[in-house]
């Protein structure tokens, strides 16, 4: 290990967190921070970032060693969910490298229709200050898989044989059925008639295993090609561009780091590549894959040390509660005065309610892709922060609204008639009295905002998302649970919490009021 | 003392098409108790929710003291006048101490001592008993709610008390006690007082001068004898017997 060679030079800190949005909550932040230790205050510190399945997963690892050796710190934002995420992440220097492949570059990032060598790539990545790797010695082409009994009853083993079998079940990823390289066009190439459905590729799987779909989108390096005996029907065509891997970087790194991630130049075989996904998927951990590249590629015994249970779970709860407690308190700041003005007639009202309902129908996924292309927010937790913000307000403005709105007129008419001013008629009586619905409002917030924030890992933004999406990627339920649980658990935990503040915050006398209420009603 | 405190002056109230009030003249003398009295629906309540501003009239103009009432005075006129309603609406998350001394201690302007003070001879004039001041609203009887109601109405020593049927909900053996307790309070205090009723036994026992109302107009104004006596039409006779009928039961 050479860990205490010094890089000198310009390196920017491109891991820093803005939290500019959230200023207001400062000193919540800062007790928070102290919770989850922030990693990123060493300028030697860099960030390799992934997509959400197990090779980017894989390759991000073995980076993330690389750079390690070097004599970096690495933060590695696993699992971010999708290209254009992970592009706008490394254009604003949320991350400063992760891999992808020749034909996603081409047409998701560049949306070129035209084939183009690697020099024109490089050229144009230029233009974004983005650098490119020679490519990593495999082609992780699409491909489509069908089971090997099926496709041999069926006598189907090239994509033309489909044209013959328009009622196959086909469940294709989304982002193939959106790709201007998916399958519209690949359909009209071969002049297919199925009609597929949308899914997330690891429960593809299971669904083809299962009979339940008969065709599905995969990628030809997949280790649960092999571990599902499935085929891969021949492309006879020539429809697929080449998706050779490569790593994207900053142009602005230390010359240093890009050297270290290019001896994965020519590495890497489909062969090894499909070895090493197997063995991730096998053990249910990358880090096993990456002791396994080191150990072929050097012919050596290599310990990656992985990461204890406990501490991960520390590092993904301190993230998640970080991420609820200030999107909370920013949410219950602005949503009260919002909610107060919402409990008078009138179209504002309505509006102020309107929007923040409209909010909630808008899918996480879809919130995020919309916020990261944002100047300042990027992939940073401010994204995630900010999306689950707009997801909690409407029980706290509704709430607000709604407890006002329900104080009889004679207890509105008798704050008024004494003089009280109307500032000091809202805080002395109209607020009090209404303190049981808006905490009913924050609390039913709150424990949605628990559940909400697993999103913040499809944007690299850590919590208890993270180990729920790579449990996804690698199809295993027990590192989904591990997420899943004390999410759950820490939901509960909200709700005992507030039940306890009940007592602190509703006055004596309405807690008296509501039980006296029960009695009348015979309970 | 045959000053006028508070003067309405053609006053009329609707709602849309609905007349609450037509067009009304009607003078309150000082240190006198006046009830307002008639059916459901006859407009004595708008007069009083007119009066301390929770209404605005439609047009006319109402005179606090010969000066006309207006959004910009209507705050500090409030705090001159003590207001109850029917079941005394008591803000259920304070106690009856709380509900009393709230405006005060909003004010800022009494000591804590003396606010002390104030309580114990507010409870003394009311009759309410000490040990009942730290509790909450459904903690409380009809009755003693209604003496809280009257408590808070007089912690500011206003010059006039508006009371909205603050009888209306109790029971009849309760009422009658109170009835008898609340023209000692008025006489004792000599302040201006408008009473609405429903009861003419109540009006005539309390009151100075009653004014009856029908229909958002006032039939007739005097005391009793003159109602009784001298009936201005058909309609007052005819309340008067029917309630006087109603007792004979």
């Amino acid at each position: 290990m050479q860990k205490q060679q010094k890089v000198n030079g310009k390196q920017q800190n491109i891991s820093r967190f803005t939290f500019d949005a959230s200023r207001i909550t400062f000193y919540t932040l800062f007790v928070l921070l102290f919770i989850y230790a922030l990693p990123s205050a060493d300028c030697q510190t860099i960030s390799v970032g992934s997509k959400r399945f197990t090779e980017s997963y894989v390759l991000g690892e073995i980076a993330k060693k690389l750079l390690e050796d070097a004599g970096y710190q690495v933060e590695f934002k696993q699992g971010m969910g999708g290209t254009i995420i992970v592009w706008e992440a490394l254009q604003n220097g949320d991350i400063a490298m992760y891999p992808d492949y020749t034909g996603t570059i081409q047409e998701t990032i560049l949306k070129s229709v035209t084939p183009m060598t690697t020099e024109q790539m490089r050229a144009a990545l230029a233009k974004h200050g983005i650098g490119i790797t020679g490519e990593l010695g495999f082609n992780n082409t699409y491909a489509f898989a069908m089971r090997r009994a099926h496709s041999e009853s069926e006598n189907i083993h090239k994509i033309s044989d489909l044209r013959d079998h328009p009622n196959l079940n086909a469940g294709f990823t989304h982002e193939f059925l959106e790709r201007n390289d998916g399958w519209a066009p690949l359909s009209r190439h071969y002049g297919l008639q199925i009609k597929p459905r949308g899914m997330e590729h690891a429960l593809a799987y299971v669904a083809l295993n299962e009979g339940e779909i008969d065709l599905m989108d995969a990628y030809s390096t997949d280790a649960k090609l092999v571990e599902y005996d499935l085929t891969v029907l021949e492309d006879n065509l020539d429809f697929f561009p080449k998706y050779n891997a490569v790593f994207l970087y900053r142009l602005d790194i230390n010359p240093a780091a890009i050297d270290a991630i290019r001896t994965l130049e020519g590495a890497i075989d489909e062969g090894l590549m499909t070895r090493l996904n197997a063995e991730a998927e096998r053990t249910k951990n990358f880090a096993a894959a990456v002791s396994l590249y080191f150990s072929e590629a050097e012919s050596r015994e290599v310990q990656v040390a992985s990461e204890s249970f406990l501490s991960k779970l520390v590092r993904w709860t301190g993230r998640h509660l970080m991420l609820v407690g200030v999107s909370m308190v920013i949410a219950i700041v602005v949503s009260i005065p919002l909610g107060i003005r919402a409990s008078r007639p009138g179209i504002l009202s309505q509006i102020i309610i309107g929007v923040p309902g409209v909010m909630q129908t808008v899918p996480s996924l879809a919130l995020l892709a919309i916020l990261v292309p944002v100047p300042t927010l990027g992939t940073s937790p401010a994204t995630a922060i900010v999306a689950l913000f707009l997801y909690s307000l409407l029980p706290i403005v509704r709430n607000t609204a709604a407890g006002l709105q329900n104080i009889p007129t004679p207890l509105r008419e008798s704050a008024a008639a004494l003089g009280l001013e109307p500032s000091a008629q809202l805080t002395k009586v109209y607020l009090p009295m209404a303190s049981r619905t808006i905490l009913a409002g924050v609390k039913t917030s709150a424990i949605i905002n628990v559940g909400t924030a697993t999103l913040a890992a499809l944007i690299g933004a850590g919590g208890l998302g993270e180990p729920i999406i790579s449990g996804l990627a690698l199809n295993d339920a027990e590192v989904i649970l591990q997420g899943a649980i004390p999410a759950a658990l820490l939901a509960i935990l909200v709700q005992v919490g507030f039940d306890a503040l009940d007592r602190l915050i509703i006055p004596k006398g309405l807690r008296i009021e509501e039980v006296s209420q029960r009695a009348a009603a015979g309970e | 003392m045959n000053e006028s405190k508070i003067t309405l002056r053609n006053v009329e109230m609707r709602f849309g098409d609905v007349v609450a009030l037509d067009s009304t003249d009607l003078e309150v003398v000082e240190g006198q108790t006046t009830v307002l009295i008639g059916p459901s629906g006859c407009g004595k309540s708008t007069i009083l929710r007119l009066i301390i501003g929770l209404l605005t009239p439609t047009s006319g103009v109402i005179e606090f003291e010969g000066k006309p009432v207006s959004q910009d005075n209507i705050l500090a006129l409030r705090r001159r006048m003590g207001y109850v309603i029917q079941d005394g609406g008591l803000f259920p998350h304070l106690t009856a101490a709380q509900n009393v001394t709230l405006m005060a201690k909003h004010l800022q302007t009494v000591q804590e001592e003396e606010l002390q003070e104030k309580l114990d001879d507010l409870c003394e004039l009311t009759r309410f008993p000490k040990d009942g001041l730290t509790r909450y609203a459904v903690e409380l009887s009809g009755g003693q709610r209604q003496r809280v109601s009257l408590m808070r109405a007089l912690t500011l020593d206003p010059d006039v008390l508006l009371l909205d049927e603050p009888l209306g909900a109790l029971d009849p053996m309760v009422r009658a006690s109170l009835q008898t307790e609340l023209k000692e309070i008025f006489n004792r205090l000599g302040k201006t007082v408008i009473l609405v009723t429903h009861d003419m036994a109540e009006a005539g026992y309390i009151g100075d001068s009653i004014v009856l109302m029908r229909a958002g107009r006032i039939a007739q104004q005097g005391t009793l004898d003159d109602l009784r006596e001298r009936p201005a039409d058909e309609f007052v006779s005819e309340f008067i017997t029917a309630q006087r009928s109603l007792v004979q039961l």
